[in-house]
């Protein structure tokens, strides 16, 4: 023990490092502080320097070539001694990391952290956001896999809809004409050298801003930030009845983020790392490409988005939701903290989440995809088809043949694009259902050129028998008259 | 030489420094920003596109749309499977062809294709197409992009070289309805 000191002893002699640490530890923070709510900002920074590690352990075999990157993935997973942990822990930790910084930065909107003389802080901190999120995505691109490539065609599909600069922002970002070994090597840079570089920046900015302005306090409703008086109150609230971080409040950083990282093992342990999926080989179409869990939500918003307000709202609505971010500590930069003073603040943060959770929950159902296989995989349930005259049967025949499940269900089975079918002759009528077919429309394309009139009548004729049994098919009402009518209008 | 002189001339010094700094940086700025742009660059100059064989006309049956692959004519030696591109080919009688890429209009899923009923079906967002690429249901704001095709020595050829996006004007100008040659 007497040499350890010694060494130190002769270490702060030279560095004179040891004072200053001590103080910026042992600095005041308000009481009320020393929360569980507190804990998130640190556990963020945790999770960052374990990617960093980890992302290092996977560099040490991971390829960047498009032609090898798979393989280099394959490798891990299945050639090097624990690899596909380290690629787990590496996946895992970047869901946590996603999650943490978004958990953190709703408590810090709640708090209103972001008030006077805070602005910088959630300035930066939004700037965090985007980096983090630049991270994830970039991240999914370097498992090379078929989600991988097909992300980046929708990526580029997006960048080419940008007015004017939208072709030459493509060939920018794939690094050429396709998708290919230069975009691989460009998001590799950006991954492993840009974005870290930015992220360690911005980090360094925002705990010097937290250490030079202190934590945010515990909100009371009530005490009103006012620019004039704020910092007076607040070294009071410090120094009067203040504690020192380091040990009063750090312990509660220290246990969380030390459970993180233990959830981050368990899931990897648990589930096992993410992927890879098919190969990068752009010629196998037999798939069905997905975004990452965090980028689900904006997979579902894509396919609700009218196709006319889709490229407006694409390009202009994150521009707009940046601005709205940067401006709102301007905008609300003093009064109410508390968030039981602040019911518009709530309200956003809950409109925010369930529509951010429903559109994931939407994206992990898929309902606007056709079910591909659905036409020669999934039968027609047998009470569909159970008494029913050849004719009928026919019908159903085409339904299977023409691929019509890929888009309806019966009994639950088959697409949910269109609407489920089980009941459909109560709905529309013989002539209704024939138009339907023929023309389409509200979303459907118009089978008329595809369909022979015996078969578009043999599959009418199944969907008229689409009902329960104890309600009748709808029928047109005015038809009796009408075709009465006919029949006496000659005379 | 007064002691105000001195600290005069040195910040005459340091000015000139970070001057030269300048003249340097700007210097080294427009290499470093053409090396950046050179994937736009060059599609400015020259243009990625160029005839590509597609395979013998006797594998395209009259009537019929099959898959067709090529080799991107821009690709390095590392890109692996990604320069191996896919397309679908649509023989209308013999004498007319359709060459459609393969990425959706949309946001650039690969479409597949169903003779039975005539359609191509995105897997992503829903997107579905006639057969003559045009659109027919969901999000896609356009039909199918078409590549240019010409036929030599019964032999299909297109021009490709590039992944069409829905921004692009050549692919705005071929695609939809209009047919190609």
């Amino acid at each position: 023990m007497r040499l350890i000191q010694k060494v130190g002893e002769w270490l702060d002699l030279r560095l004179q490092l040891g004072a200053p640490i001590r103080e910026t530890a042992g600095h005041p923070v308000p009481r009320e502080t020393a929360s569980w709510f507190y804990v998130f900002g640190s556990a963020a920074l945790t999770c960052f320097m374990f990617q960093i590690v980890t992302g290092i352990l996977l560099a040490l075999i991971y390829v960047p070539s498009a032609g090898e990157a798979w393989n280099s993935l394959q490798t891990l997973n299945h050639g090097v001694s624990l690899g596909w942990f380290i690629r787990a822990l590496h996946g895992w930790g970047s869901n946590f990391m996603v999650a943490i910084v978004l958990i953190h930065m709703v408590q810090v909107f709640l708090f209103g952290a972001y008030k006077f003389p805070r602005e910088l802080t959630w300035i930066v901190g939004v700037f965090l956001l985007l980096v983090t999120l630049g991270m994830a995505f970039t991240g999914q691109v370097l498992r090379f896999d078929q989600d991988a490539y097909w992300g980046l065609g929708i990526g580029a599909s997006i960048a080419s809809r940008v007015p004017i600069i939208g072709p030459w922002a493509v060939n920018l970002m794939l690094g050429g004409p396709i998708i290919a070994g230069a975009t691989l090597s460009r998001f590799f840079a950006l991954h492993v050298f840009v974005i870290p570089g930015l992220l360690i920046a911005f980090v360094g900015v925002h705990l010097l801003l937290v250490l030079k302005l202190g934590i945010n306090e515990w909100p009371m409703p009530g005490r009103i930030v006012r620019r004039a008086t704020y910092m007076q109150e607040y070294r009071e609230l410090t120094h009067k009845q203040g504690i020192p971080f380091v040990p009063e409040a750090v312990w509660k950083d220290i246990l969380f983020s030390g459970f993180i990282l233990f959830a981050i093992a368990v899931c990897a342990v648990h589930f096992g790392p993410f992927g890879p999926s098919g190969q990068p080989d752009p010629t196998i179409i037999q798939t069905a490409p997905r975004p990452d869990f965090f980028f689900l939500w904006l997979y579902a918003l894509l396919s609700f988005l009218p196709p006319s307000a889709e490229t407006p709202i694409l390009l202009i609505g994150p521009a707009v939701g940046l601005i709205v971010l940067l401006v709102l500590p301007f905008v609300a930069g003093e009064g109410e903290k508390s968030w039981r003073r602040r019911p518009i603040a709530v309200l956003t943060i809950l409109l925010v989440a369930v529509g951010l959770g429903s559109l994931t929950h939407l994206a992990e159902h898929t309902p606007w995809s056709p079910v591909m296989d659905a036409w020669s995989s999934q039968p027609i349930p047998s009470e569909f088809l159970h008494g029913r005259t050849a004719l009928e049967r026919h019908g159903a025949l085409v339904f299977q043949a023409k691929q019509c499940h890929n888009c309806h269900s019966l009994d639950d089975k088959g697409g949910q694009r269109g609407p489920a079918l089980d009941r459909v002759a109560l709905r529309l009528t013989e002539d209704q259902l024939i138009r339907q077919v023929i023309q389409g429309g509200g979303n459907m394309p118009a089978y008329g050129k595809n369909l022979s009139p015996a078969e578009t009548t043999a599959l009418v004729a199944f969907l008229e028998t689409l009902h329960p049994a104890n309600q009748k098919p709808a029928r047109n009402a005015s038809q009796a008259v009408t075709l009465g009518a006919s029949e006496v209008s000659p005379r | 030489m007064t002691a105000e002189n001195g600290i005069s001339r040195r910040a005459a010094l340091v000015k000139l420094g970070i001057f030269l700094n300048g003249i340097v940086g700007a210097a080294l700025a427009v290499p470093i920003l053409r090396y950046l742009l050179s994937p736009v660059t060059r599609e400015r100059r020259t243009g990625y596109d160029s005839w590509l064989l597609l395979g013998g006309l006797d594998q395209f049956p009259a009537g019929q749309t099959r898959l067709a692959t090529y080799k991107n004519p821009v690709v390095n030696a590392w890109d692996g499977e990604t320069g191996d591109i896919a397309c679908w080919v649509r023989n209308v009688d013999d004498q007319k062809f359709q060459v459609f890429a393969i990425n959706c209009a949309h946001l650039g899923c690969p479409v597949r294709w169903f003779a039975q009923s005539n359609l191509f079906m995105c897997p992503c967002h829903g997107g579905a197409y006639y057969q003559d690429g045009s659109r027919a249901s969901g999000p896609p704001e356009r039909g199918l992009f078409q590549y240019r095709y010409k036929v030599e020595g019964g032999k299909l050829l297109i021009k490709a070289g590039e992944m069409p996006t829905p921004g692009q004007p050549v692919a705005n100008k071929a695609g939809g309805k209009t047919t190609c040659a």
